[in-house]
């Protein structure tokens, strides 16, 4: 079974498409990125497999619950790391956990510890007793994660985590994603980075418009295009040849009175082609 | 019941921390009320063998309550606008009626606080009230009617300026009329038709019979009770549409 299963999925906001005919399914402990510019249906699509919006077109399951008819069995297999910091500022860090674990059913001593045990895991067991507010952006980040872990939930919904992070802090983050898929937790993952998805995920769905354009693995996706890119500047116009190897692209590069740059094809390169236009 | 206990739970924290300003702002109003009604206007006067001082404090008891449990709406509000807390009970298994309940349970808190705050004052200016339990059941049904109306609005609005436009219209003219200040039945007829519509004019009864020890009637209750409810039940079914 899945954890994680779209079928034509579609929404509209007023005259606005959304969605257009989404379809995916996300296995069983895998990471699954969901890579497109802003505005591309990533947000509606998580509010979708949460629960929190109900109208739309098409089906949705989530740990083999239709999230419209079993919404609320539905819900308690996923934890959600939206994209605003939505923490309790006036709570500290410790009573922002134990509110989130009542929620989903969980008290006394067996919440206590397991709160204690996720803020040892994200290095926050100091602050425990902190209000909030008065934590760095990283380490509010850091508790919506663990927040959405206390009940253990089976899939864990990531609404562009690293957004408005200093690269540092960001990779702290990608750790600890991976860390988490590592302990066999499904993870869907929004962002536009283009580095987040290519480390993170197992697989990769290009959105662009509300549509997938395409879904495979990071590594499949840019060789596709080649290995190698050559960005070749000229008049204030900038164009990109793909390559299979080094050496064709260095031959190309050699064309005098143009400035170039030969790199490995990233993501955006397959976005690019994909849908021509850029992720970021 | 987790849902519930879990929204109450975190209200009582926030209300926790904030105690001290919270009663100091919910005894300044009816200090003032107090000061210039009470003892500036009304030394003189008496109401149904009462002192107008005596005869206001109910009021004040219904006029605090009723705000201090509508102010819930702005709580929940500041959640769901600015801090998306909402979207934290929303992606959580939790029935419509437990956020409702909880929340009004929540305003209900605060309501009776305020009561509590005004009672003080009222002792500390040498003013005594009969505190039966038919005192508190009236003050607790005012509470849920005006708890019940705040999250019902707040589900309704869909910005916090809206929020405050319905205070303006809902909460100022019921503070002023029903009762709380001076007999209805000093008004025209018309004019008391209108404001017999108005839950506060059954709080204020019911609590200044209570209170003052002026005979009894299950009437102003059961209108309570059932203007409540409606409002309870609105309360739910704007909930679901308040997902999106």
């Amino acid at each position: 079974m899945n954890a994680i299963d779209v079928q034509g999925l579609t929404k509209m906001f007023g005259s606005t498409q959304a969605l257009a005919g989404v379809h995916f399914s996300v296995a069983e402990g895998e990471l699954f990125a969901y890579l497109g510019p802003n505005g591309s249906g990533k947000t509606t699509t998580i509010r979708i497999l949460t629960g929190l919006m109900r109208t739309f077109g098409g089906t949705a399951t989530v740990a083999g619950y239709d999230v419209t008819k079993h919404s609320r069995k539905a819900k308690t297999q996923c934890g959600v790391v939206p994209q605003a910091v939505n923490l309790d500022r006036d709570l500290t860090v410790s009573e922002n956990l134990m509110i989130h674990g009542r929620l989903f059913g969980l008290s006394g001593r067996s919440l206590r510890d397991r709160i204690l045990s996720l803020l040892e895991y994200v290095e926050l067991l100091k602050k425990k007793d902190q209000f909030v507010k008065h934590l760095s952006s990283g380490q509010q980040r850091r508790v919506m994660i663990v927040r959405a872990l206390v009940h253990r939930p089976r899939i864990l919904f990531l609404d562009e985590p690293t957004v408005g992070l200093d690269p540092a802090v960001r990779r702290q983050i990608w750790m600890l994603i991976k860390s988490i898929q590592r302990q066999k937790t499904t993870v869907l993952l929004t962002t536009h980075y283009i580095e987040e998805a290519d480390l993170l995920a197992d697989r990769v769905a290009l959105l662009c418009e509300g549509t997938i354009v395409d879904i495979a693995t990071p590594d499949a996706l840019k060789s596709r295009l080649g290995n190698w890119a050559l960005d070749i500047y000229e008049n204030d116009h900038m164009e990109t040849h793909y390559f299979k190897d080094r050496q064709d692209a260095l031959n190309t590069a050699s064309t005098p009175q143009a400035s170039v740059n030969i790199r490995q094809v990233n993501l955006e390169d397959a976005f690019l082609q994909m849908t021509g236009k850029k992720v970021s | 019941m987790n849902g519930f206990w879990a929204i109450y739970l975190r209200e009582l924290l926030i209300l926790r921390r904030r105690l001290g300003m919270l009663a100091g702002s919910m005894s300044v109003a009816p200090v003032l009320y107090l000061v210039a009604f009470g003892f500036a206007l009304g030394q003189d006067i008496e109401i149904a063998g009462h002192s107008y001082l005596q005869y206001l404090l109910p009021g004040l008891i219904a006029l605090s309550s009723m705000t201090q449990a509508f102010a819930i709406s702005g709580e929940i509000n500041i959640a769901r606008f600015y801090w998306k807390i909402f979207d934290e009970f929303q992606a959580a298994p939790v029935s419509r009626t437990a956020y409702v309940a909880a929340e009004v349970l929540a305003g209900m808190t605060r309501g009776m606080m305020a009561a509590l705050v005004i009672l003080l004052v009222g002792s500390l200016c040498g003013i005594r009230l009969s505190l039966g339990p038919m005192f508190w059941l009236a003050v607790a049904g005012n509470s849920f009617v005006f708890s019940s109306l705040a999250v019902f609005l707040a589900m309704v609005v869909r910005e916090h300026a809206a929020q405050m436009m319905l205070n303006t219209f809902v909460i100022t003219p019921m503070a002023f009329l029903g009762g709380t200040f001076f007999p209805s039945d000093r008004l025209p007829a018309w004019a008391r038709y209108g404001i017999e519509v108005l839950p506060i004019t059954h709080a204020s009864r019911a609590i200044r019979d209570a209170g003052l020890l002026r005979g009894f009637s299950w009437t102003p209750y059961l209108a309570m009770t059932c203007i409540g409810c409606a409002f309870f039940i609105l309360a739910l079914s704007q909930v679901h549409r308040a997902t999106e």
